[in-house]
């Protein structure tokens, strides 16, 4: 049994928080299959692993982004104090805009990554994965902002899927198919506001929508009303796995380890180890873990997250990669059968230089188990381009009317 | 802007005097830039009624390094000792006082020493002093780098696990088993004498916020007396003219090397170029260039009020709010109309180092009350009548009294404006307690209480040595990892106060150190 008190005094009791959509997604989880994320509840299978996939890939999906940590930043140094947190040159993104950006701690070992939304010329969003309002209170020492939390009182939702757009539309939302990837716009339906960003972590079309907690459910509502043509669907945990692994993205903590949590010396990545230089401006100015990485640069990486394409179709989870069939140089952190692309894929970390040999000769050590017998495979394995699904119609504006 | 200086020092302490001067006899242009209207920092003398000057906060010369001494030639500048190796004399409210010195322990009105206690004492003070020694070397060096791979940072941290190995098992066994010990159970288990005890614990705890009972607080007497002075160990000194005259010898060391001085010049904040150090703005908004920065102000406000949190690490920025540096130590100054007379102390011994504090349980409950902001009953007291041996500091046959009042809490509750007085009247009642008829013979008396300190000097916290001398702010870990070697992360600027290696006490190490370290790491263009 779940221990629930929902009175905010006595908030620190609670062992799991539902969401402002949970009578929804609760009615819809025919499977009863839950996972706890930052401290909420949400559905990790809503029926059928399968269908809550395809219905992404071919209609829209929806997923409960709620439990995503939320922190607004405003007041007259925000500016100055987002530059100084994240590797990226935060003046660049306009107000109106969205960006993906990581942060790193003095060593250059990123912190976690996120979306950063620009609102206005001093007031901004972050949205992570992992609670960073520790992190980001000291680093505004020095500086004059003002942090806040919005986890609680941000309500998200993922519409995900090349028919998302049709469907926004018919809810009211005009205009939507204006926006660009990395575009946001505020909307004010008849009693609540809106605001719709074109991101999202499946690597289709999609958008995200984010609304005061309390209209949640009426947003659910209309978005539902509204699809009655197009069956939105909600997808759970598990599916949004599998279509994050097709994208290419990676979690922290699952595909690297936050310098926050990392123990051993070697666990923490710099932005470069993981694929992810584009998104560090050594020439911005001073950023925390800056001086670090340049170092880092003249150094060059020890590891990189690499896309692995593997032979044969058992997906390599938590397997080891040997290079010459004998030596041991990086494990895979995420894999799956891609069901869209018919490979088997897998992100990985590959120890220097491996990471960077096309001719690697690399082989992965799966073990699989059927009817109680466990087999070894080793089958070979490349380094290819990430993504692996990377459709047109992601970046299409305006997208297609499906 | 003016010309451009290979160097500009912020702040004319004796640090900042000594850091200036080594770079200016390497052939360096260097400004010192003084925020106040004269130089000297916490070693100055200073007028308090006409005719009567008082060393203003640092009263004894503990050991102001000979190597500084003589690279500055502070001799040929005018630094004359009034009294060298002082001895101290622990009071008795009763008269029966104790003196320790070079010679050991002697007893004054009849007071009798335990043959135990001489024996013990000797043996204590050998086994420090051994110790002491083995950390000496490292005084004068800049620390190692922690986790570095540069053969010099792990040669020295091996040398110095050798300084201590090399003593042997049984003495490398015992300073392992009290180098992190509080001074009270060292002393306590050792010698019998409270007034002995205390006066011992003292030592460990003179200007910082620590108790005798507090940790580590044995280290602390070790760093003391790891220092020297005219050849002996921790021997204390009186310059003639008083402190000041320290400080005023520096600035004509400086000077003749070449140096210049500008003070009331106030520096606001540093200019820097993404990772470099190009000069300083001062308050007035002018600038001025130069290739490095040094500051002897407080690593607090060097890093986050002078170079500005946004030019550091997040991390390292917070590390930096963490230093604690929140004082302890108030200065009692006093002119007197005629010499004070202590109940049952020979007059001759006035010259000396005395001592109020009777036991080092009545040190730890005059601590306690400064844990939680409030004052003192009975504060322990390091008195100096510097007039016995340097006449010229007051009128003709008055005197001056000086005394450093260790534990007077920085953030008093009910705040110093309301209660500087009082606590000056139960300072000097105190005092009347062991030298009756010495408030009848007031011509003035001051007390500078922390927050006092830090209006003055600017060291945040008002703490005497820019930051607690304890284990996790020494050596290389002082003031905090990641500037310990006196370079800081942006290149240029360096750090050369009493917050650095080996920190506090007049001193100039810290300044010699730093100095030393940016002509290593800046070769001339």
């Amino acid at each position: 049994m779940m221990l629930r008190r929902n009175t905010s005094e006595s908030r620190h009791f609670e062992a799991v928080r539902e969401t402002p959509f949970h009578p929804r997604t609760a009615a819809h989880c025919l499977a009863n299959q839950w996972t706890r994320w930052a401290g909420y509840t949400v559905p990790d299978l809503y029926d059928d692993m399968t269908n809550e996939y395809f219905a992404v890939r071919n209609q829209v999906g929806v997923l409960d982004l709620s439990p995503m940590c939320k922190y607004r930043i405003t007041g007259s140094d925000a500016e100055r104090y987002m530059n100084r947190l994240l590797t990226r040159d935060i003046r660049k993104v306009k107000p109106g805009r969205v960006a993906y950006a990581v942060w790193c701690d003095d060593d250059g070992y990123v912190i976690d990554d996120g979306t950063i939304f620009r609102f206005g010329e001093s007031d901004f969003r972050i949205c992570c994965q992992e609670y960073q309002l520790g992190w980001l209170c000291h680093s505004a020492i020095g500086f004059d902002v003002r942090i806040e939390e919005e986890t609680h009182e941000v309500a998200a939702l993922a519409f995900q899927g090349p028919t998302s757009c049709a469907v926004l539309k018919r809810a009211g939302f005009s205009g939507v198919e204006t926006l660009r990837p990395f575009d946001m716009k505020d909307y004010k339906l008849t009693r609540y506001p809106v605001t719709i960003s074109r991101t999202g972590f499946t690597g289709d079309l999609g958008y995200e929508l984010w609304v005061p907690a309390e209209y949640a459910l009426d947003l659910w509502d209309a978005l539902f009303e509204a699809g009655t043509l197009h069956d939105p669907r909600p997808f759970g945990l598990q599916a949004l796995d599998l279509l994050r692994i097709e994208a290419g993205f990676i979690v922290t903590n699952n595909d690297f380890m936050s310098a926050e949590l990392a123990l051993r010396r070697n666990r923490g990545r710099t932005p470069f180890e993981l694929g992810l230089g584009r998104l560090v401006d050594l020439g911005k100015g001073h950023f925390t873990g800056r001086r670090a990485l340049v170092e880092a640069e003249k150094v060059g990486p020890r590891f990189r997250v690499v896309a692995l394409e593997i032979d044969r179709n058992k997906p390599a989870n938590d397997a080891l990669i040997y290079a010459g069939g004998r030596k041991e140089v990086g494990y895979v952190t995420s894999a799956a059968w891609s069901p869209t692309c018919k490979r088997n894929i897998a992100l990985a970390t590959l120890k220097a230089p491996y990471c960077d040999r096309a001719d690697g000769d690399l082989s992965v050590e799966i073990y699989v188990k059927k009817e109680l017998k466990w087999y070894r495979l080793k089958p070979r394995a490349r380094i290819v381009e990430r993504p692996f699904f990377d459709p047109a119609r992601r970046r299409a504006t305006p997208p297609g009317e499906t | 802007m003016s010309a451009r200086h290979d160097a500009i020092v912020i702040g004319a302490g004796h640090n900042g005097l000594v850091a200036a001067t080594t770079l200016a006899k390497a052939g360096r242009k260097v400004l010192v830039l003084e925020a106040r209207d004269d130089p000297g920092g916490a070693a100055t003398t200073e007028e308090i009624a006409p005719g009567f000057r008082v060393p203003a906060l640092a009263h004894l010369l503990i050991r102001l390094d000979p190597t500084v001494e003589q690279e500055m030639a502070l001799e040929s500048h005018g630094l004359r000792y009034a009294q060298r190796d002082l001895s101290s004399v622990a009071l008795d409210p009763e008269g029966r006082h104790l003196v320790i010195d070079e010679k050991g322990l002697d007893g004054l009105g009849g007071r009798a020493i335990e043959a135990r206690d001489r024996e013990a004492h000797r043996r204590l003070c050998e086994r420090l002093r051994g110790y002491a020694g083995a950390l000496k070397p490292f005084l004068s060096r800049t620390p190692p780098r922690l986790g570095s791979s540069r053969w010099a940072d792990n040669a020295n941290l091996m040398r110095l696990g050798w300084a201590i190995r090399r003593q042997g098992r049984e003495q490398m066994r015992e300073f392992l088993r009290i180098v992190l010990l509080n001074v009270a159970d060292l002393v306590e288990d050792e010698i019998e004498d409270p007034l002995l005890q205390a006066a011992i614990a003292l030592d460990a705890v003179l200007g910082g916020h620590a108790g005798p009972r507090s940790p580590n607080t044995v280290l602390t007497l070790l760093h003391r007396l790891a220092g020297e002075g005219d050849g002996l160990p921790a021997a204390r000194a009186l310059p003639v003219g008083g402190m000041g005259a320290v400080t005023e010898a520096m600035v004509r060391a400086f000077r003749s090397a070449g140096g210049e001085l500008r003070c009331g010049a106030p520096v606001s904040r540093l200019r820097v170029d993404t990772d470099h150090v190009t000069g300083v703005v001062l308050s007035d908004g002018s600038e001025i260039e130069a290739r490095s920065v040094l500051t002897s102000t407080n690593p607090k406000h060097a890093f986050l009020d002078l170079l500005g949190a946004e030019h550091l690490d997040a991390g390292f920025a917070l590390r930096v709010t963490q230093i604690r540096m929140k004082g302890a130590t108030g200065k009692l100054n006093i002119a007197l109309r005629a010499a004070p007379e202590f109940k049952g102390l020979p007059p001759e011994r006035l010259r000396d180092r005395l001592l109020i504090a009777p036991s080092i349980d009545d040190m730890e409950a005059a601590f306690n009350p400064t844990k939680y902001g409030e004052l003192p009953e009975t504060p322990p007291l390091e008195v100096t009548v510097p007039t016995i041996a340097d006449p010229s500091l007051a009128p003709e046959g008055a005197h001056v009294l000086s005394a450093v009042v260790q534990y007077a809490p920085y953030d008093l509750k009910v705040g110093w404006a309301a209660s500087t007085e009082t606590f000056k009247e139960r300072l000097l009642n105190l005092l009347e307690s062991y030298a009756p008829g010495l408030k009848g013979n007031i011509v003035e008396a001051r007390f500078l209480s922390p927050k006092d300190i830090e209006a003055r000097l600017g060291t945040a916290g008002g703490h005497w040595h820019h930051g607690e001398l304890i284990v996790d702010q020494m050596l290389m870990l002082r003031p905090l990892y990641g500037a310990a070697q006196y370079d800081t992360p942006v290149a240029g600027y360096y750090l050369c106060g009493a917050g650095t290696h080996p920190g506090g006490d007049v001193t100039g190490t810290a300044g010699r150190n730093a100095a030393r370290r940016v002509l290593e790491l800046e070769k001339r263009p």
